[in-house]
């Protein structure tokens, strides 16, 4: 078919569509801002949610943080919980509902800072859930003061000449230091910013997931390093760029426990 | 009549919890009430009824915990002392604002800060004025004996599922470790996933025939949330319509009253009697509900009274509620010992008699 001949009608008919709207997605309009990890990583779990047929026995939980609203974009039964008790109100649930599906989504400064003894201790007791990680090394939702995760050196509203360490503390590796614990059973770190990245972060969730069905005792952890260009004040492609640059080298990619045990690196 | 027992308040709680076919309890360790999760753990509940006992790592995260498995139709309680029932107001806050039931006990100690490990009646601001942030109110249940713990244990989460609101059992630390005989409830099954999803469509227990249900206290629309606030604002008027419970003892001829709850009102019942002995006509009225409080009961008597005496183990909290009841129509005062220190029916007479007979 030559370029010329293409109609509306051509490019819309079924075979040749390359992209479909995830069917467990709302069709509100995402709040985030255009080129943020938030809306791809969610995407993600709600199309593992569908494709492992689970949408009738899950229950997720959004945090406080720009994916305050996730339960308004994620078509499944959503708690609301205060800001990092993710964890504590997934344990609730869990126990008491040991047959269904938990998940929690939640933010560097919601999980590893306000949250920290909620996260460490669910982790810790080997709660049987999913905790997704998004690190954006910021609080985006407040307007990009400094998080938890924030790199030396990196400017923020409360650390607008770059973060001194020496004042302010060290970037917190929270997915290494949970590896460590016991109650853990499988934690990596993945990215969302490109479709491999993206392939990638879906396996993962997937094996998350699966895990908690068969019930492997151990919390499932997966941590996505994404952007926020509003709060690093960057175009979407430079967050991106920059998050490569300077993210990845700090909180590189990768498994690092699988199946209960610590991935070798060599 | 149902097995009787002899049993510390705290442990009365436990025994209660279980037998009312509870899901789960979640606490943290604090005196005076760390029997409440030492009788449940050593019961094995979950062998009993397969409901759930978990030491949680705060008081923050055991009231999450409770949210997270009331918002999924769970029948779940916690219980702790005023330092940690501080901890957990952010948590009652969320729960009244995404309309969430459940039971919270709290065995007061004296305080402020870390107080005291003595018995205390302080914290009625608190569980009765809203204590966490924004405009709610809890149903507060004010038990006076090891037998009531046991009762609003099952009387408490019956009105935490009407009101879908978190319900507060305000006790002491004298009604927490006394021990008394107690006659405890037949044991109720828990419900089951048919019967939680029925009773309570609400709740999130997946998406399964229904469209998705969500469980939030959040909504950025000022007019809805206006609107949400109107429907809790109702929600409290018909608390106070229909819950309203307390008790009198010797009002009918009364002159005076004495005003006490809990701990004190056993106190304060003793002390009518040395009153009466001594030719003084004085009634005890016990308010057994603090939210929504008997001001409507006291009000009717007031054309028979020359004044009223609220008797509290704090500095005087309630005596705020029973002023604004009297609206200055009858001398009203308040007697009370803090730092854990519990006054006797001697002591009160004599402070009666030197505030309103005279010397
Ligand atoms: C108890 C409490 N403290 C502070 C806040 C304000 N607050 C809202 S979101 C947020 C930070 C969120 O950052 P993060 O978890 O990294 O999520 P992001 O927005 O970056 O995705 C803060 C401090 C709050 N809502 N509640
Ligand atoms: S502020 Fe940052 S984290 Fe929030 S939506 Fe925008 S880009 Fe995403
Ligand atoms: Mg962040």
């Amino acid at each position: 078919m030559k370029e010329e001949n293409i109609t509306t009608q051509d490019i819309i008919a079924e075979e040749n569509l390359v992209y479909k709207k995830t069917r467990l997605m709302t069709d509100k309009v995402l709040s985030y801002c255009p080129g943020c990890g938030h809306g791809t990583a969610h995407r993600i779990i709600m199309e593992v949610i569908d494709e492992m047929g689970l949408e009738e026995k899950t229950i997720g939980i959004a945090p406080v943080g720009c994916s305050v609203l996730a339960y308004e974009f994620m078509n499944i039964d959503m708690q609301q919980a205060a800001h990092g008790r993710a964890p504590a109100l997934a344990t609730g649930i869990k126990r008491t509902w040991p047959e269904k599906v938990v998940f929690t989504y939640q933010g560097d400064g919601d999980l590893a800072a306000i949250g920290t003894a909620e996260t460490i201790h669910a982790c810790n007791r080997g709660e049987n859930f999913l905790i997704v990680f998004i690190n954006n090394g910021i609080y985006g939702m407040t307007g990009g003061q400094m998080a938890p995760t924030t790199l030396e050196g990196m400017k923020s509203s409360t650390t607008p000449y770059g973060r001194n360490t020496k004042l302010m503390g060290n970037p917190l590796k929270m997915t290494e230091l949970v590896a460590e614990l016991p109650g853990t059973y499988f934690v990596t770190r993945q990215a969302v910013h490109t479709p491999a990245n993206v392939r990638k972060t879906k396996k993962a969730i997937k094996m998350a997931i699966k895990n908690q069905l068969e019930d492997k005792g151990g919390l499932n952890f997966v941590e996505i390093v994404s952007n926020c260009n509003s709060g690093w004040k960057m175009t979407p492609t430079d967050a991106n760029q920059w998050m490569v640059d300077n993210m990845f080298p700090f909180f590189p990619l990768g498994d690092i426990k699988v199946d209960g045990k610590k991935v070798k690196k060599d | 009549m149902g097995e009787l027992k002899l049993m510390k308040g705290n442990e009365a709680i436990g025994e209660a919890a279980i037998r009312a076919g509870v899901d789960a309890y979640f606490g943290y360790p604090i005196t005076p009430q760390s029997e409440v999760i030492e009788y449940l753990t050593s019961e094995k509940p979950e062998e009993r009824t397969g409901m759930v006992i978990l030491q949680a790592e705060s008081e923050l995260a055991a009231i999450n915990m409770v949210y997270g498995a009331a918002g999924s139709g769970k029948k779940v309680m916690t219980s702790s002392s005023s330092p940690g029932v501080s901890l957990k107001m952010e948590g009652i806050s969320y729960m009244a604002g995404a309309e969430l039931p459940c039971v919270v006990l709290n065995v007061v100690r004296g305080g402020p800060g870390l107080g005291t490990i003595q018995p205390s009646q302080a914290d009625y601001f608190q569980a009765v004025k809203g204590g966490g942030h924004g405009d709610y109110r809890m149903v507060v249940l004010a038990p006076a004996s090891v037998q009531e713990m046991a009762d609003f244990v099952k009387l408490g989460f019956e009105l935490a599922f009407k009101y879908r609101n978190p319900v507060m059992m305000l006790s002491d630390g004298v009604i927490g470790q006394m021990m008394e005989k107690v006659e405890l409830g037949e044991q109720i099954p828990r419900w089951t996933e048919e019967e939680i999803i029925r009773k309570n469509p609400w709740a999130t227990t997946g998406k399964k025939g229904r469209e998705r249900n969500i469980i939030t206290s959040l909504d950025l629309d000022p007019a809805r949330q206006e609107q949400h606030n109107h429907k809790l604002q109702k929600k409290y008027r018909q608390m106070e319509e229909e819950e309203v419970r307390f008790e009198k003892f010797e009002c009918d001829d009364a002159e005076y009253l004495f005003v006490a709850y809990g701990s004190s009102s056993r106190i304060a019942q003793k002390a009518v009697k040395i009153a009466r002995e001594k030719g003084h006509k004085v009634g005890l009225l016990r308010p057994i509900t603090l939210f929504p409080y008997p001001a409507k009961e006291i009000q009717s008597m007031l054309g028979q009274l020359k004044g009223i005496l609220s008797l509290e183990l704090s500095a005087g909290q309630m005596v705020e509620d029973i002023k604004l009841a009297v609206e200055g129509k009858v001398p009203v005062d308040h007697y009370g010992r803090m730092g854990g220190i519990i006054f006797s029916p001697a002591e009160i007479v004599e402070v009666f008699e030197e505030k309103f007979i005279g010397g």
